[in-house]
């Protein structure tokens, strides 16, 4: 259980308040969304929950121990795969093992049984620039998978993808989310990302970012973007949403 | 999901950019530049008296001078002379040049204080070191060493704080977020993260080098290319000064091409740079 407690977040260089007051729980085994227009602080939230930026006040806990740097508990997927260009795909897939010191047989066997997971054990050899975009994503949430994580942070896993590979790849993500039950957050400036693959989605607000509100979503999987339901959360979301990306405008403007 | 070629950008100049350099187009090239190089020296001589014959060097007078520095394998001593000299004084120049640059990197006042000094340094001609060099060393090859050392040591010290300031941060938080850090961090993500940039910058600190090379020689007594460059000027032989100084652009052409180039190669191909 990931609990946040309180959190804010100034920056020095600007004294701008990015984040503010934040409570949140996220319970084990969910796939919870944060969504929210740029500059809501969504991907600040992330980054302290990866423990590569520290709140300015707050807490946030991991099953009850506070978060105090990076660790491979909390493993981040990022925009950009994040592959190590000097390594080939089987190599990046076993990077965070051979940190964590597992043997050589265990990394290749599991580094084998992810890459298929994805999809792409035939590619185990290839270079990382010989892969597409979304190629490049898999490979990387095989390398987070490897590392047996508690939580799985998603760092706008598909924004750079053109919309057929995203809509393979949010499939393939849900797929192993049900096989593996693991904890996932995802931040997401999509409302329909969120709403194929969350229990829970969190609205932010922007400047500050504050909790907008919470939807529980626990319609029926595989969801489809023409279910009434779908529809209805999609309106009320996008509503919340569209109304703090006004609020922003007209205050840049004015 | 195959990776589309990048877009043809149209320049507004140079319009044989399709077009690659060949074996047999470089002998062409360079036989006409020598036929027009011999015809402008034989009008300019011969016929219209511009100069006199031994002022001005001609093709014909470089070959001979080729043939007579070859004799006796003089040449090849100077080049291999002056090839050990620049080897041995880029060796110190790589390992003093990656201390200092870690050591700026590391420590918050030398690279306030310090590193500014080190860019004015480093725009300092190396010949400016010859003078102190023989106060320090006599005119020995030590002093053309020194000289070597301090001509390329500052670019190379340089190259290490800025190619791994450069590195994409995403890759350092990657690592951080797998568990990697201390030891492991710096050699298995910072190190090869940075190393095209690195050689890139040994690259510069070699050309630098080199040219130190050549100011430290012409300076000393020490046998070598800059010496047989003086030794011309003395025998007021402008044919084997020409040869010479051709011989110092070949001689960091063939380096330049195999052994930088190739190790650049290496580590860019494998990467799709």
């Amino acid at each position: 259980m990931l609990e946040i407690i309180n959190v804010s977040k100034v920056y020095d260089d600007n004294q701008k308040e990015a984040l503010s007051n934040i409570n949140l729980t996220i319970k084990e085994g969910s796939f919870t969304s944060i969504v929210g227009p740029s500059g809501s602080g969504k991907s600040t939230m992330l980054n302290m929950i990866a423990g590569l930026e520290y709140p300015t006040s707050g807490q946030i806990l991991l099953d009850g121990e506070p978060v105090t740097g990076p660790g491979s508990d909390r493993v981040v997927m990022f925009q950009e795969a994040a592959l190590f260009p000097w390594l080939s795909v089987i190599d990046n897939v076993k990077f965070g093992m051979r940190m964590a010191g597992v043997s050589k047989e265990e990394q290749e066997r599991k580094a084998m049984y992810y890459l298929d997971m994805v999809h792409l054990g035939k590619y185990r050899d290839f270079a990382v620039h010989q892969l597409s975009g979304g190629m490049k994503q898999r490979v990387s949430l095989a390398r987070s998978l490897t590392m047996d994580s508690k939580i799985l942070l998603m760092d706008e896993p598909f924004s750079a993808l053109d919309k057929q590979t995203t809509n393979i790849l949010r499939d393939e993500v849900e797929s192993i989310w049900e096989k593996t039950r693991k904890t996932v957050i995802l931040i997401t400036h999509s409302v329909e990302e969120a709403l194929y693959l969350s229990d829970e989605i969190v609205v932010l607000s922007s400047s500050p970012g504050v909790v907008k509100d919470i939807f529980k979503v626990d319609f029926e999987r595989p969801r489809q973007i023409d279910s009434p339901e779908f529809v209805r959360y999609r309106q009320d979301i996008l509503h919340l949403v569209r109304s703090e990306v006004e609020k922003n405008v007209q205050e840049t403007c004015s | 999901m195959s990776r589309k070629p990048a877009a043809k950008v149209v320049m507004p100049f140079g319009r044989d950019k399709k077009k690659k350099a060949t074996p047999l187009g470089y002998v062409l090239f360079y036989v006409i530049i020598i036929a027009i190089w011999q015809a402008v020296w034989y009008v300019g001589t011969m016929v219209f008296d511009i100069w006199k014959p031994y002022a001005f060097p001609n093709p014909k007078g470089v070959f001979i001078s080729l043939l007579q520095q070859s004799q006796g394998g003089d040449l090849l001593r100077a080049i291999g002379f002056s090839l050990e000299r620049a080897a041995i004084g880029f060796a110190v120049a790589i390992v003093c040049g990656v201390i200092l640059g870690l050591l700026i990197m590391n420590i918050g006042v030398l690279a306030r204080y310090l590193k500014p000094m080190i860019l004015g340094i480093q725009t300092l001609p190396s010949i400016c070191w010859v003078p102190f060099a023989i106060l320090w060393f006599g005119l020995t090859a030590q002093a053309i060493i020194f000289v070597v050392v301090m001509g390329s040591m500052f670019s190379i010290a340089l190259s290490v704080e800025s190619s791994v300031r450069n590195i994409n941060p995403i890759y350092v938080k990657a690592a951080r977020t797998m568990g990697a850090s201390g030891k492991n961090l710096i050699l298995h993500v910072i190190f090869p993260a940075a190393l095209p940039n690195f050689i890139a910058g040994l690259r510069q600190g070699w050309s630098f080098g080199w040219r130190a090379l050549m100011a430290g020689e012409v300076m000393s007594a020490a046998i070598g290319l800059g010496h047989s460059l003086v030794m011309g000027r003395d025998l007021a032989d402008i044919n084997q000064v020409m040869l010479i100084m051709i011989i110092i652009v070949i001689v960091g052409i063939v380096i330049d091409k195999f052994v930088f180039s190739l190790i650049e190669e290496k580590v860019l191909r494998k990467r799709g740079l």
